[in-house]
């Protein structure tokens, strides 16, 4: 299988500073030399607990944060390097769907601004052919015409997950980050938006990088996993594997953390 | 029954504009003494009003009717007075997120002796005692006791959240979504906590959750809600196996399987609504 991204040697240190008059200066490693490969085409999930350095390894690789040390490498381009033009079309490609569906949308644009804002940054079409491809995107999603002239507040939580889940996909990226895009949603709507994920990958071709802490989900819908754990590479392998016969005793803890086994744990 | 530590009776909880919005409509249900008891529902479902409805701590907005029979006692009629005397010492609370709940510029020492102090007339030296053998039992090392909330982790503020609520020994605890904003590692290791704590103080527990592997872990009972009402209840082997409302079978289908052997199925809403008629 083709390799969409590689990442190398990834490091970033966060100092923090304690202590009176800040004196105290410790170092949190975020990510410690990690390396990863992703696969086009399939969903890789990333795993571990708050704190693992999860979500630096997402922003990182589109840049929002920059790295200490390491390489990126994307449909053979090195990320790290470019600039300018070249760094807006490659990030067209790339794209991200928040945790947070209530924070992720501006709340004083109507859906129709949302969804249009990343066309125009990017101009992509003119506005007559801006409105159908929107249209026929919230259409894709689930939400309706009339929908576009409401503002985020008045959705609920997982049709403004929808919502955010349309913005990424408008750009037409080929890999797309999802950093905990279900945790914040009842089980029931999380099952919803879990189908839609997986429908829109296979009809738009799209590889998904799945960041999350919920092990039940990443049986669900990724190909394969790794596990993280102090911004290292604990574990990495296909899902079947990880989860019929873990190497690591850190990803049986996690494994047996899931609930519904703890009077089997017992 | 004898063994029921509370009872609920036909609560009602409506909006003082608008006493014909049932929130919660009309729901009876019966806690077991020293029994876990699951409330498991969507968000909306009426899951949190019905608990905070037996701590009497509604907001002004709303309205309640029905009665609440604690050991006896009807909490509805009691005064602010004696509801404020039973609130901790009786029945005790604890909630999703511990950071939001615990006050930043205080220490959690200072937090639980004041916990403590509420209902009980202490000695300084008691009480000192006392905060450190409540720290031991949640298992927080005893030189943390000078901390800051924002110094201890998630899991750590939760079990000071629990050292308070077990301060003055409740009979029944009442816990919303305690593990809701914790990992999983962590959240294993609040469960096997409350679970020890009930067994060790023979504590009843209201557990609300909308995680069905969590009811797994910990329930004796069920109960599902749905829309405000009960649609469900039993024992949770008899709700988890063989569920009989087209809901709860709906809502169990929706449920990530860890084996990964069985599909994801969104609720079809317009399905349920004609199966329930």
């Amino acid at each position: 299988m083709k390799i969409l991204l590689e990442a190398k040697n990834l490091s970033k240190e966060y100092i923090k500073t304690t202590g009176f008059f800040s004196r105290t200066r410790t170092s949190i490693k975020a990510l410690d030399n990690l390396s990863i490969n992703i696969k086009r085409g399939i969903t890789l999930a990333v795993v571990g607990e708050s704190g693992s350095g999860k979500s630096t390894l997402a922003k990182s690789l589109i840049r929002l944060i920059e790295l200490d040390k390491g390489s990126i490498k994307f449909k053979n381009k090195n990320m790290r390097q470019i600039s300018g033009d070249e760094l807006k079309v490659t990030r067209k490609n790339i794209q991200m769907i928040f945790q947070d569906p209530y924070a992720s949308l501006n709340p004083r644009m109507k859906i129709i601004k949302i969804m249009e804002e990343p066309l125009k940054i990017h101009a992509i079409g003119n506005s007559t052919t801006q409105y159908s491809k929107i249209l026929s995107m919230i259409k894709r999603v689930g939400l309706e015409e009339r929908d576009l002239l409401k503002y985020p507040h008045q959705f609920s939580g997982g049709q403004r997950q929808r919502i955010g889940i349309a913005r990424a996909l408008i750009l037409e990226p080929e890999l797309v980050i999802c950093d905990e895009p279900v945790s914040a949603l009842d089980v029931s709507v999380q099952a919803q938006i879990i189908q839609l994920l997986k429908s829109l990958q296979v009809e738009f071709g799209l590889t998904y990088l799945f960041i999350t802490h919920d092990l039940r989900i990443v049986r669900h819908i990724a190909n394969e996993v790794i596990v993280m754990k102090d911004g290292k590479l604990i574990e990495q392998g296909k899902t079947d594997i990880i989860f019929g016969s873990p190497k690591t005793k850190y990803t049986k803890e996690l494994l047996a953390s899931i609930p519904g086994n703890l009077l089997k744990r017992k | 029954m004898k063994n029921n530590i509370l009872k609920i009776n036909k609560l009602k909880v409506f909006p003082n504009n608008n006493p014909r919005l049932n929130l919660v409509k009309n729901i009876s249900l019966s806690l077991k003494k020293g029994k876990t008891t699951c409330i498991v529902g969507e968000s909306g479902s009426g899951k949190s009003l019905t608990a905070l409805s037996i701590m009497q701590l509604l907001s002004s907005q709303l309205n309640m009717s029905g009665s609440i029979v604690f050991e006896g006692v009807n909490l509805v009629n009691l005064t602010k007075e004696d509801i404020r005397k039973r609130r901790g010492k009786d029945v005790a609370m604890i909630f999703q997120e511990p950071m939001t709940s615990l006050n930043p510029v205080l220490t959690i020492g200072y937090q639980i002796e004041e916990a403590i102090k509420v209902h009980n007339n202490l000695l300084k030296a008691e009480l000192n005692k006392r905060v450190e053998e409540l720290l031991n039992i949640v298992g927080i090392p005893t030189d943390r006791i000078n901390s800051y909330p924002d110094e201890l982790s998630g899991g750590q503020r939760q079990r000071v959240m629990i050292a308070m609520a077990i301060s003055c020994s409740p009979r029944l605890l009442i816990a919303d979504e305690p593990t809701t904003a914790l990992d999983v590692t962590v959240q294993a290791q609040i469960l096997d906590l409350l679970n020890s704590l009930k067994i060790k103080f023979e504590m009843t527990m209201l557990f609300i959750t909308h995680d069905f592997g969590v009811v797994e872990d910990i329930a004796d009972d069920v109960v599902v809600m749905y829309q405000g009402e009960i649609v469900e209840q039993g024992t949770v082997l008899k709700v988890l196996k063989k569920p009989m409302h087209p809901y709860t079978k709906a809502l169990l289908a929706c449920v990530p399987d860890p084996q990964g052997k069985k599909d994801l199925n969104p609720i079809d809403y317009s399905a349920l609504k004609k199966a329930i008629g």
